[in-house]
């Protein structure tokens, strides 16, 4: 069935398939450039031990709509692995595996995931079975879990040939804290606005606005349009603050100083300014389901025109300079190539996406709140390397500056509601699906939420870009030298506890 | 050249000149004040809060556990106020608790601060971090810690790479279950005497990951805990006046 960005669906109108059916119908469905899997986890069913539902998301970008997919299966049952005609299905066939052991014939690396608390299969993290090789040329290096910066924790394994890579294998789940099942278990709506908020500490928005749309829509509550507005322009406040940060990281790994410094300067006031409107550098307690604690007044909008007036011509000096100057452009032009069709293959979302020319930004393709009525285009990029990650980044900020202004006249031309009446604590519409789509700065941030007989939550998921992404990583970094890792990682800079959950 | 001394230029002074004394731009939920005298719903007040941070007989917040959202002052603003005051780390854990009336600057107890920490480490610390379930936020402002504005370096304080170069840990998160075992392998390689810091609400208390089977906060039993941070995320500020405070080194 077809449904839309932040819909939500009674359980009892989903047409579960029979498993043939549903893989003919994913992999048919898959095989659209304009399409891709959102979400794809499975459900136990209380009742009958052994039997899960699944359900896979495919968003459309074209039809900007969602095919919802069902099956119910057992997990004795031989499922054919749809990874193996689709890679982008790779993490969530993993995760159904290690969660429930479910197996999927096929499945060309059905390794561990995380390595949940709650795992049926896949042993000890110390123990994760790498791909190895023998080979009296080659030699593999481990990096991590600890790095050497301050920084989350991962395990990188190379095998290189001399100073060259031949082949990545990342390995995650050290950050895994069980979140999924915290949302279940903690009943509060103020406990599951402040989770999701520390799903990953530098998508607090994202993660925040796509829990309050969930929470809102399973409500029926109808979020008012200077709200929505709110929202986007915080959305949007965080992309510029985080791609500022990334071009100060990406100068550090090319030992550019300047830009290091700069870049790094130019952060803080855009973070601080969340810390003005919030009171927090993270806009940690900005976004609320129901309500806000933080209206955006015309001060707020004043002092961020101000704050920019000064931020932009200093950040476009630096950024010109930076693309400009030979030392810097030798490192980040063709390091780190992710193909379009690669991105393709292993459904790449967000920047990196973009930044190999596929247009993946959910902001356009299946709009909502404020984005539905403003006017913007997003950007694409088309050598896929670090030079078109950064330079992404350089032109999405002034992009969002330009949204955020817009977004601030519109906001001056709603009028504010009474939204004193709305719920104060989780009320949602019983045995219902309810699935919210976001574009975070990194990419696409998608949450579903089962409710069951009393409309507390059965189940929460949560996907961060990171999931889709950590492989694109893998494979830039093939065929360049082991040095260039870490320009090519600040290039995605992607989550690990957004990741690991 | 040319180009990149005009940048320079541009910059102007951005380091903070004074870390004890500055004040933080806007609004800032630091040490939070609870009024005595005015008299509230009490249980109502406790099971507002999402992080449990609340206590009855006496009112109390623990600041191990506040995650500085606010909620409680904005319901009952008579009662309770947060001060922009960024200084609130202690090397004692009950200290974290501010009662009911109390509106003291938190100060470090330097009876309990262990000999050696100042002596051997009083004008140069240098730190290792490690996260274990930290959800990024704490990470970013300890490394903030080092940039241009708040620029600890000054101090003599530096995060190091290697645990063998450093002289104590800073930890952020929850202790997730399967970052436990390598936590203790990154505090086990710093060489005696070592300090531990905790940064943020999730290193203090575990926060709403508390009771989740997937951390193990057990690890942290048989440790000494030398400085606590409190924070969701920890500001620099709280962390550079935390450790200056520990070291001994605060002017006031
Ligand atoms: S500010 Fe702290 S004490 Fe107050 S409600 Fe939030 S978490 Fe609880």
């Amino acid at each position: 069935m077809k449904v839309t960005n932040n819909q939500v669906i009674r359980l009892a109108d989903i047409e579960f398939l029979s498993y043939d059916n549903f893989f003919s119908n994913v992999n048919e469905a898959l095989n659209h450039d304009e399409a891709h899997c959102v979400h794809y986890f499975a459900k136990p069913n209380p009742d009958r031990d052994g039997e899960f539902s699944l359900f896979c998301l495919i968003a459309n970008d074209a039809h900007h709509d969602i095919d919802l997919l069902a099956s119910v299966i057992n997990k004795r049952d031989e499922l054919q692995s749809l990874t193996a005609q689709h890679l982008c299905l790779h993490p969530f066939e993993r995760e159904m595996h290690e969660l429930y052991d479910i197996c999927f014939v096929g499945h060309p690396w059905l390794k561990p995931l995380r390595y949940s608390h709650d795992r049926k299969a896949g042993g000890d993290i110390y123990d994760y079975p790498f791909y190895e090789i023998d080979s009296e040329e080659l030699h593999r290096v481990g990096v991590g879990p600890i790095h050497a910066g301050i920084i989350e924790p991962g395990h990188f394994r190379f095998i290189c040939e001399g100073e060259k890579i031949l082949h990545l294998e990342i390995q995650l789940g050290w950050q895994h804290r069980g979140i999924e099942n915290l949302f279940v278990e903690k009943k509060k709506l103020l406990q599951r606005a402040t989770l999701s908020e520390n799903i990953a500490g530098d998508t607090v928005v994202g993660h925040a606005t796509a829990f309050a749309h969930i929470a809102e829509s399973l409500a029926g509550w109808n979020t008012p349009e200077w709200l929505e507005i709110e929202r986007a322009i915080a959305l949007e406040q965080e992309r510029i603050a985080v791609h500022t940060g990334d071009l100060s990281g990406i100068c550090t790994d090319v030992a550019y100083q300047l830009g290091n410094a700069v870049f790094g300067r130019l952060r803080t006031p855009m973070i601080n300014y969340m810390q003005k409107w919030c009171g927090s550098r993270f806009a940690k307690s900005l976004i609320r389901p129901f309500k806000t604690n933080f209206i955006f007044t015309e001060q707020l909008a004043e002092e961020w025109q101000n704050t920019i007036d000064k931020y932009k011509p200093d950040f476009v000096e630096m950024a010109e300079q930076m693309f400009d100057l030979p030392s810097v452009l030798s490192r980040i032009e063709r390091t780190g190539i992710v193909t379009k069709e690669n991105a393709l293959n292993i459904g790449l979302v967000g920047m990196p996406a973009k930044s190999s020319g596929l247009l993946r930004d959910t902001r356009k393709s299946h709009p909502w709140g404020a984005y539905k009525d403003v006017d913007f285009q997003p950007i694409v990029k088309t050598s896929g390397d670090v030079y078109a990650r950064a330079r992404m980044r350089y032109e999405e900020v002034l992009a969002s500056i330009e949204l955020i202004q817009r977004l601030i006249a519109q906001r001056k031309e709603t009028v504010m509601t009474d939204i004193s009446d709305a719920p104060r604590t989780w009320s949602a519409q019983p045995e219902s699906l309810a699935i919210s789509l976001t574009e975070g700065w990194r990419g696409e941030i998608c949450h579903v939420a089962i409710t069951d007989k009393e409309g507390e939550l059965a189940l929460y998921k949560i996907k961060d870009p990171s999931m889709h992404n950590w492989l694109g990583l893998a494979l830039a970094v093939r065929g360049n030298g082991i040095s260039d890792f870490p320009i090519c990682n600040k290039s995605f800079d992607l989550s690990y506890c957004g990741h690991d959950l | 050249m040319f180009e990149s001394l005009k940048i320079w230029l541009h910059q102007g002074k951005q380091y903070i000149p004074d870390v004890e004394t500055t004040e933080v731009p806007g609004i800032f939920r630091g040490r939070p004040v609870i009024k005595a005298g005015v008299s509230v719903d009490e249980k109502a007040l406790q099971e507002l809060c999402p992080m449990n941070a609340i206590d009855v007989n006496p009112l109390s917040i623990d600041l191990g556990k506040c995650s500085f959202c606010g909620e409680c002052a904005f319901a009952y603003p008579e009662k309770i106020s947060f001060t922009k005051d960024f200084k609130m780390g202690h090397n004692i854990r009950e200290r974290l608790i501010i009662k009911e009336g109390e509106d003291q600057p938190i100060r470090i107890d330097a009876d309990a601060v262990r000999k050696e920490i100042r002596r051997l480490f009083g004008r140069s610390l240098k730190l290792r971090q490690v996260s274990a379930g930290g959800d990024g936020s704490c990470e970013m402002e300890l490394n903030a810690t080092g940039n241009v504005n708040f620029d600890v370096g000054r101090f003599g304080i530096d995060f190091v790479a290697s645990p063998r170069h450093a002289d104590g840990i800073v930890l952020t998160g929850p202790v997730s279950e399967n970052m436990a075992d390598s936590f203790l392998d990154a505090y086990d390689a710093v060489p005696d005497p070592k300090v531990l810091i905790l940064a943020g609400t999730d290193a203090i208390s575990g926060g709403l990951f508390a009771g989740s089977p997937a951390v193990r906060r057990s690890v942290l039993d048989d440790i000494k805990v030398d400085l606590y941070l409190p924070g969701n995320p920890v500001h620099p500020l709280t962390f550079v006046n935390g450790v200056l405070g520990l070291l001994g080194r605060m002017k006031s």
